[in-house]
This record gives C-alpha cells, sequence and structure tokens, in this order.
C-alpha cells in the first residue's frame, strides 16, 4: 500500500464527514429544492445523521492508531470523536423540522463543517493546527447562530459571539506566537521537552494566559462568558444546543490536551496550602469564577435558554476543577462529565426546540404545564435538567461526584478540598433555579391558549434515546466509564 | 428478600406513570397493593433476618473504577426503622384516598421517595447510601408544590435547599473522608475500620453529623420542617414527620458515629445542648401556635430532639432509646398528622384552633377526637404507648451523661403535656356555645381513614405494652462490632 494512501485512511471518518456536508448541500440545491421546507428539512437531516452513523461506524471498527503530521490519531481522540457524532447526530435529528430557515441545505452542510472542526481540533497535537480547527469550528458557529434571519435577537447574539470570538482568537494566536518565540516548536510534545530542559521565562507567562483567555472563551468559562447568553437566547434551539454540548466538549478537551500534553511543567499548584504559579491557579480561579457567577446569574433568569446558558457556564467551571486533578483520576472524571453533561444539555435544548417549533417562545412561564400539555417531553426534560443538577442516580450526579472526588485527591490529599466546597455550594444554589423551571412544568396551569403540544416523530426519537441514554448511564456509569478507561489506558493522551 | 421492599416501591413508582390518569381509584388500589407488599417484605425480613449482626442481602461491584459497590445489609437498627417505613408508607396511601387530581402522578412521587428511604436504610455503601438519601428529596419538593397547601412554593423550595443544603455537607465530609482513607471503598463496614486520626475526625464527624442532622431538625436548622410540614398534602407531611427526618437521624448514627467516633466524643455536648434547646423550644413554639397543623410541626421537632440527645449520651440506653424514639415519633407523628390534616382540614378547610371551635369536634368527629386524644396521650408520653419507653431510655442515658441538661429536656416533655392538652380542648372539646342547629354537618370518617388510624394506633400500642418487640432488633445491633465503638468507653 503506498504510504500516502495510508496517511489519508487516519482521516477517513473526517472525509466521511465532509463528503455529507457537501452532499447535504448539492442533494438540497439540485433534487428535493422544490418540496417543501421540511420535507428538504428531513433528508437533509436524515443524510446527515447517516453521515455521522458511517464515520462512528469507521471509528469505531476499524481503529487506525498512528500520528500523521500534526495530529494525534489514539484510541482516546476515537473515543471522544464517536461521542462528538453522536451528539452532531442528535442534533440533526432535531434540527429537522426546523421553521427558523428556508436554507436547509446550507443549514445542515455548516453544523457537519464545524463538526469536522471538532474532530480535527481533538486529534491535533499542534498549536497551529489547533489554532487553525479552532477557526474551523468558530465561523460555521457564528454563521449558524445568526441562521434565524427574522429575529433581531439572533443577529445581536451572533454579532457578540463573532465580535468577541474573533478578539478570543487573535488573543490564542499572538499567545501561540509568543510560545512559538520562546521555545521555537509549535508541536505539544516538543514545547513540553523544551519547557522541562529550562526554566520558564514572564513571557511564556504572557503566552499561557492568552492561550488560556482564548481557549476560555470557546468554553464560556466566566469572565470570558459574555457572548453566552445572548447567544444561547438569540440563536434558533438546535444551534444552541450544538454550542452548548459538542464545541464545549472539544473546547474542554483541547484544553486539557494543550495544557496536559504542552505545559505540563508549567502546572503550579492551586492546593491549599501549597500554591506554586502555574496554570492550576490561574485555572482555579476560572473555575471558581465560573461557578459563582454561572449559578448566582442563573437564579434571576426568566428566560429558559438564558438559564441553561448561564449552568453551562457553571458547568464549564465544573468541568475544569477535573484539570487540576492527578490526570490518571482527573481525565476519566472529565471525560465522563463532559459526556454526562453534553448529553443531558443537548436533551433539554432539544426540548426547548419542540417548544419553539410549537410556536412559543422559550422563557420560563412558556413551559408552564408542560407535564399537561404532553406528558412524555415532559418527563425527558424532568430527567435531563436534574441530570444537570447533579441530582442522583442521573449521570449528573455521578459525574459531579467523580470529578469532586478525583479533585479533593488529586493535588495532594486533600489539597483541592476548598475548590470542591465552592463547586458544592454552587449546586446547592443551582438546585433553586433548576427546581424553579420544573415546577413551571409540572406545577403551573398551561398558558391559556395552549392545547395539547404536538411533536414530531423524529423529535419523540431523539428526545426518548436521549433520555434513555441519560437514564442508563445513571443507573450503570460503568457502561462509559470502562469504555473511557480502556481508551485511556491504550493511549497517551 | 427485604431488598425487595426497595424494588418493588421503585418499581410501583415507575408503574404507576402509566396508570391514566382519569382513573384515580385504579392508581390508589395499586399504591395500596404496592405499600402492602412493602410492609409484607419488611415483616419478613425481620422475622429472617438475625439482629445482632451485619447480614448482607446483596454486595456487588456497581463502578469498580471507584470501589462503588451495590451493598445492601441489614441489622437489627436497619430492620426497625424498616418496620417503621412500611407502616408508615401503608398508613400515608390510606390516609391519601381522597387524591383526585393527578393521583397516579402523586403516588408515583409517594413510592419514588419511599423507595429511596427504604434504601438509605439498607445500604451500607456510602455513595449507595447517598444516592438513596438524594433520590428521597426531589419527590419530597414536587409533592408539596403540587399538592400541597399553605404557602406551598415557599415551603417546598425551603424544604429542598435544606435538605440539599446538609447533604451537600454530607457530602463534602464523605469524600474527604473516601480521600484520606485512601482505600478506594465506600464501604461503611472497611471505612469505620479505618484508624482516622482525631483531628480529622473531629471536622469530618461535624460536617456529616449536622449534614445528616439538618433533616433530623436539629435546632437551629430546624425551620424548614415546620413550614415543610404544614405546606404538604397529608399524606406527604406523614411521610415527612414519619420517615424522612429519620433519614437524617438515621445517618447522624450510621454515618458520622460510626465512621468518627472520636469526633463524636469531641461535639457530644454542643450536640446534646443543641438536643436540648430543640427539645425545650419546640415545645415552647406548639405552645404559642394558633394554626393546628403548626403545633405538630413543632412538638415534630420537639420529638426529634430527643432522638439526637439519645444519639449524644453515648450509652446503650440512651442509643436504643433514640432509636426507638425514632420509631415511637414516626408513628406518632403520623397519626397526628392524619388527624389535623385529612380528617380535620379536609372537612372544615380550616386549621385555626380559635376557628375550629363551633365544629364542635368531639361530637360533629367522634372518631377523629378519640384517635387525637390517643395519639396525643402517646405523643405526651403516657405509659403504655410507645413513646413513653422510649423518652425514658433516653432519658436514663442522658441523666448519667448530662444531668443538667436532662432536667431541662424533663421540663420539655411537661411542656410537651401542655401543648397537647391546649390543642386537644380548643380543637374538640371547646364548650359548646352554639346550638347543634347551627353545627355544619361534616362527612363521615371514611373506611381506609378508620384502618389507617387503627394500623398506627395498633403499632405505638404494641410497641408501648410489648417494648422488647423492638428492643430485641435493636439491643443485640447495638452490642455488634460495628456499633459498639460508638458507644463503648463513652461514659464520663
Amino acid at each position: 500500500m503506498n504510504p500516502d494512501w495510508a496517511w489519508m485512511r487516519l482521516l477517513v471518518p473526517e472525509g466521511i464527514v465532509v463528503v455529507t456536508a457537501l452532499a447535504a448541500l448539492t442533494c438540497d440545491l439540485i433534487i428535493t429544492r422544490r418540496r417543501l421546507a421540511w420535507n428538504r428539512g428531513q433528508a437533509a437531516g436524515l443524510l446527515s445523521c447517516l453521515g455521522c452513523v458511517a464515520a462512528i461506524w469507521w471509528l469505531a471498527w476499524r481503529p487506525g492508531p498512528g500520528n500523521p503530521a500534526m495530529l494525534a490519531l489514539t484510541p482516546l481522540t476515537q473515543f471522544l470523536k464517536c461521542l462528538l457524532l453522536v451528539l452532531v447526530g442528535f442534533t440533526a435529528i432535531i434540527s429537522m423540522r426546523a421553521k427558523f430557515t428556508r436554507h436547509v441545505g446550507e443549514y445542515f452542510a455548516l453544523l457537519l463543517l464545524a463538526t469536522v472542526g471538532m474532530m480535527l481540533l481533538i486529534s491535533s497535537n499542534n498549536l497551529l493546527m489547533i489554532f487553525l480547527a479552532l477557526e474551523l469550528l468558530s465561523l460555521p458557529l457564528y454563521i449558524l447562530t445568526a441562521f434565524n434571519k427574522s429575529s433581531i435577537a439572533s443577529a445581536e447574539g451572533a454579532l457578540k459571539y463573532f465580535l468577541f470570538g474573533s478578539v478570543a482568537a487573535a488573543f490564542t494566536l499572538f499567545g501561540i506566537s509568543l510560545v512559538y518565540g520562546l521555545t521555537g516548536e509549535i508541536d505539544l510534545d516538543s514545547i513540553a521537552t523544551h519547557l522541562r530542559a529550562q526554566p520558564a521565562k514572564p513571557a511564556f507567562y504572557a503566552a499561557l494566559i492568552m492561550i488560556l483567555a482564548g481557549l476560555s472563551f470557546k468554553l464560556a468559562a466566566a469572565p470570558f462568558h459574555f457572548w453566552a447568553p445572548d447567544a444561547y437566547e438569540g440563536a434558533p434551539a438546535p444551534v444552541a444546543a450544538f454550542i452548548a454540548s459538542a464545541s464545549k466538549v472539544a473546547a474542554l478537551f483541547v484544553l486539557a490536551k494543550v495544557l496536559l500534553i504542552g505545559f505540563i511543567n508549567q502546572a503550579g499548584s492551586a492546593a491549599s496550602g501549597a500554591y506554586a504559579p502555574g496554570w492550576a491557579p490561574l485555572l482555579a480561579t476560572l473555575a471558581v469564577v465560573s461557578i459563582g457567577l454561572g449559578n448566582l446569574a442563573a437564579l434571576v433568569q426568566n428566560n429558559f435558554k438564558r438559564l441553561l446558558a448561564y449552568s453551562a457556564i457553571a458547568h464549564a467551571g465544573y468541568g475544569l476543577l477535573a484539570l487540576l486533578a492527578n490526570p490518571e483520576q482527573g481525565l476519566p472524571a472529565l471525560l465522563f462529565y463532559i459526556g454526562a453533561y453534553g448529553c443531558a444539555v443537548l436533551g433539554a435544548f432539544a426540548v426547548v426546540t419542540v417548544l419553539e417549533e410549537s410556536g412559543s417562545r422559550a422563557r420560563l412561564v412558556d413551559l408552564a404545564g408542560l407535564s399537561r400539555r404532553s406528558p412524555l417531553l415532559a418527563f425527558c426534560l424532568l430527567v435531563f435538567v436534574l441530570s444537570l443538577a447533579g441530582i442522583p442516580p442521573l449521570p449528573g450526579f455521578f459525574g459531579k461526584f467523580y470529578v469532586f472526588t478525583a479533585t479533593a485527591g488529586g493535588l495532594r490529599p486533600l489539597g483541592g478540598l476548598w475548590l470542591v466546597v465552592v463547586a458544592i455550594i454552587g449546586s446547592v444554589v443551582s438546585l433553586y433555579y433548576y427546581l424553579q423551571a420544573l415546577k413551571q412544568v409540572y406545577a403551573a396551569p398551561p398558558l391559556p391558549d395552549c392545547g395539547q403540544l404536538a411533536w414530531s416523530w423524529s423529535a419523540r426519537l431523539a428526545i426518548s434515546a436521549l433520555c434513555a441514554i441519560v437514564i442508563a448511564l445513571g443507573c450503570a456509569p460503568n457502561l462509559l466509564l470502562s469504555k473511557i478507561c480502556a481508551a485511556i489506558q491504550t493511549s497517551t493522551l | 428478600m427485604i431488598a425487595w421492599t426497595i424494588y418493588i416501591s421503585l418499581a410501583g413508582a415507575a408503574g404507576l406513570l402509566f396508570v391514566p390518569a382519569a382513573k384515580p381509584c385504579l392508581a390508589r388500589r395499586t399504591a395500596l397493593l404496592v405499600a402492602l407488599a412493602g410492609l409484607v417484605f419488611a415483616i419478613v425480613g425481620v422475622t429472617m433476618i438475625p439482629a445482632g449482626q451485619l447480614t448482607d442481602i446483596v454486595n456487588a461491584p456497581w463502578v469498580p473504577q471507584l470501589g462503588i459497590r451495590f451493598h445492601l445489609a441489614a441489622d437489627g437498627i436497619s430492620l426497625v426503622l424498616v418496620l417503621l417505613t412500611g407502616i408508615a408508607a401503608v398508613a400515608g396511601v390510606l390516609f391519601s384516598w381522597n387524591i383526585e387530581e393527578r393521583a397516579n402522578e402523586f403516588f408515583a412521587l409517594y413510592f419514588a421517595l419511599i423507595g429511596g428511604v427504604y434504601g438509605v436504610f439498607l445500604s451500607f455503601d456510602l455513595f449507595l447510601l447517598f444516592v438513596f438519601y438524594e433520590l428521597a428529596i426531589i419527590p419530597k419538593y414536587f409533592l408539596i408544590v403540587i399538592w400541597g397547601s399553605t404557602r406551598r412554593e415557599y415551603g417546598a423550595m425551603k424544604l429542598a435547599l435544606y435538605s440539599f443544603g446538609g447533604s451537600a455537607l454530607v457530602l463534602i465530609g464523605l469524600i474527604a473522608a473516601y480521600v484520606v482513607a485512601g482505600a478506594k471503598t465506600f464501604d461503611l463496614v472497611e471505612l469505620a475500620r479505618h484508624p482516622f486520626s482525631p483531628g480529622f475526625q473531629t471536622g469530618a464527624f461535624l460536617l456529616v453529623f449536622v449534614g445528616f442532622a439538618v433533616l433530623a431538625g436539629l435546632w437551629p436548622f430546624h425551620t424548614w420542617a415546620p413550614t415543610g410540614h404544614v405546606a404538604a398534602p397529608t399524606g406527604a407531611s406523614m411521610l415527612l414527620a414519619g420517615v424522612v427526618m429519620k433519614l437524617g437521624a438515621y445517618g447522624a448514627l450510621r454515618v458520622a458515629m460510626t465512621l468518627f467516633p472520636a469526633g463524636l466524643r469531641a461535639w457530644r455536648t454542643e450536640i446534646a445542648f443543641l438536643a436540648v434547646i430543640g427539645i425545650v423550644y419546640g415545645a415552647l413554639a406548639a405552645l404559642a401556635q394558633r394554626d393546628f397543623k403548626f403545633v405538630i410541626g413543632y412538638s415534630s421537632v420537639s420529638h426529634m430532639g430527643f432522638v439526637l440527645l439519645g444519639l449524644a449520651t453515648l450509652r446503650q440506653i440512651g442509643l436504643s432509646g433514640a432509636v426507638l424514639q425514632m420509631f415511637s415519633h414516626g408513628v406518632i407523628a403520623g397519626l397526628l398528622f392524619a388527624v389535623v390534616g385529612r380528617m380535620i382540614y379536609d372537612r372544615v378547610h380550616l386549621r385555626d384552633l380559635e376557628r375550629l371551635r363551633p365544629f364542635q369536634l368531639n361530637k360533629a368527629l367522634p372518631f377523629a377526637a378519640a384517635t387525637f386524644l390517643l395519639a396525643g396521650a402517646a405523643s405526651m408520653g403516657l405509659p403504655g404507648f410507645s413513646g413513653f419507653i422510649a423518652e425514658l431510655q433516653v432519658l436514663l442515658g442522658a441523666w448519667q451523661s448530662f444531668p443538667t441538661l436532662t432536667i431541662l429536656a424533663g421540663a420539655g416533655i411537661v411542656v410537651g403535656a401542655a401543648y397537647t392538652l391546649r390543642a386537644l380542648d380548643k380543637a374538640f372539646y371547646a364548650p359548646d356555645t352554639a346550638g347543634p342547629a347551627e353545627r355544619p354537618a361534616l362527612p363521615p370518617i371514611s373506611l381506609p381513614e378508620r384502618l389507617g388510624a387503627l394500623t398506627l394506633l395498633t403499632a405505638t400500642l404494641a410497641v408501648g405494652l410489648f417494648p422488647n418487640i423492638l428492643l430485641n432488633l435493636i439491643q443485640p445491633a447495638l452490642a455488634s462490632p460495628l456499633m459498639r465503638p460508638v458507644w463503648e468507653g463513652g461514659a464520663m
């Protein structure tokens, strides 16, 4: 077999997704153009979904670990891509009946292109590649956020997202160039080797802060979160679902990668009584601010999408905690946590999608009486929201528990306990707003002009399946955790 | 066998969701069946499992990466509380017979709560115990916010946040213990063998004990209890006072005291002090209430103070009294709430003691009056009822450790008699100022109510007259190798 082809083979999953994106675009332009919008949506959505399934199939059954230039393909990255593709597949299904646009082909093509960006982001091992992948991910997301052309909020959210995003990208790029200037390397492993040999200069810390700021923006960790509430509120609900779930999963993982491979020797320590400068204290600050601000700001929201946005900020904070732990414990904890979080938040936004399609808005009062308008939908929302709140036996609880245990024990015995205390207090606060939303669903009477909720078979399928996944993961965390641990054991990060 | 109490309750909860909302009657019958099945399993378990040793029921790995196991086991203390849960569940269903609106959802949440409670009493893996403990919080919130009455949204949220806040303290303590022990296990028995340093025990004990005691109504964290009880529908307040408060006391005994015995010794005086404040304060507050349900709500705080006092005595007799008091208060509080919430409030829609006067309840509802008379007598601690032997044991244990506090607690009993008699007098036996003609006609006491009241009365009388039924379970369990270090050598 000729070596170039072997190299290409490793990128087949990404290739499948690109081809699907183009196919969705072409198919919509040529074949289904004349049909009704929702027919076209179903066709393109099914196609996207099939593309994801094909890519997952390839990833799962044709594992090809290897290290083509600038990328690292390990069982871990392949596993994470599978997780992402599952989330994207569900996003595609809930977008099928989208009424917010007539440009169906473009919508799905952009969704899939952003997915390619995420897949590359996960496997890239090189600062330049990471930056390119980030841009490939971000640009489609800006457009998707603005996709509801009839809504001013959508345009406003997208503009904020874009402006903040481009500044953040500039910061990241500047940070990367500084790192390159200081070490002469852009490959993460080489940077680590270089930094191990000689002590870090002050300029290096400037670079570290810039890169951290850029990636925190993607994560929507406070204080780089300002775009998130407006973008989540303005964006069409499936897009918000995508930003909150898949893009956050990818961003957290790449942050873990940059810090734990490239800058592993500059970690410092945020343990109580053993402070040392490095990225760990910075990360601890980001986590504490995100958890505090996200949870407190969510208390006063009256729009469910904004509430989820602030809760997503808090969740980014919980995720960051896992990076502060010893990687042996912290990494599986992080992966389980973001997996559980991704499914739950995607489900919650999927419910919002159904509500928006039925013509109502996404204020908290629009949730009123949902349990009588559609008991199944209400039950699914209950499961998703309680999982986000971290109520056992749902996976959100186990994820948080695992992260907390890892953080408390990871730094040095009980050194991280102060972070855990902050996070647990944040969790208690969060119960208030999650219960406020659920109170509307179960206790409040429906608004006067609302009858039974009609929702499509595709949404029914996707939401019930997500709900089943969430419940199964909660009752048997081992289903996911054993796979994560196996993937981690057989790969270097 | 006894683990089926959990499974059948949770399966019942899931099954009840599928009962059509238009058939409340079917939902009720299913619920009664599930509750009775739970009680039968509990009784069979009590007869089959030896009280003196910890008997494993299930012990399988759950999340091996963290050393979490699905470990259910039972000893005499668990058995007593499982039995209480079984009785309270049956009585609660009988007193919720008049729920018409969304009955299927009501009973589904009810059994989710009951399943969680059974689970806590039978779990010997701390993670599993915590899962069941939190599982019980959320159904409480919905039971109150959907079917509750006075200020239900406030009461429900307060209760949920207090419970969740308490469990957060517990969680911090448990994670710290797990990390410090470094043994990759959450098994209670194994962790109890780990020699935690006295300094660590002092801190961790405080977190875990207070965290659990919030739910047991420890003063000054008790304020959720009266508002929550008042806001809840009758069935839920019976469970709340009857079994949910016991979760807190059980957790404090089983987790905090078993894992950190040295911590208990460091804080016992403070705990006893707070417990006695709870006894006296609860009783005085109950004496000042106009709302009948608040009287019972505060009396719960007062009676739970005896449980906490018993736990702090560090003597076998005091601990035995505490466990017996958990059972006794569970039954009696359930009965009192049933009379006030179901028999009276659901008929006259009033709870203000002054305004109940014209109804002449002793004549209009003689069964309710008689039930309240007996329940009140039991609550006051008259000999022959379960409360007497329980509080006597607690006071005997406390007398040896804290004589001054014991006298104050005794004064609390006197105030307890006063508020019970005051409520009895005002609500039922007020002088007849209006003629019989002006008295509004009330629906008669229904059969389910009679059965429910009889169940609870039988339980309190049986234990009062033959305390050995339960003491034979409690005493050997306290003498077992797991529980012995908790109280042994604790005498001052």
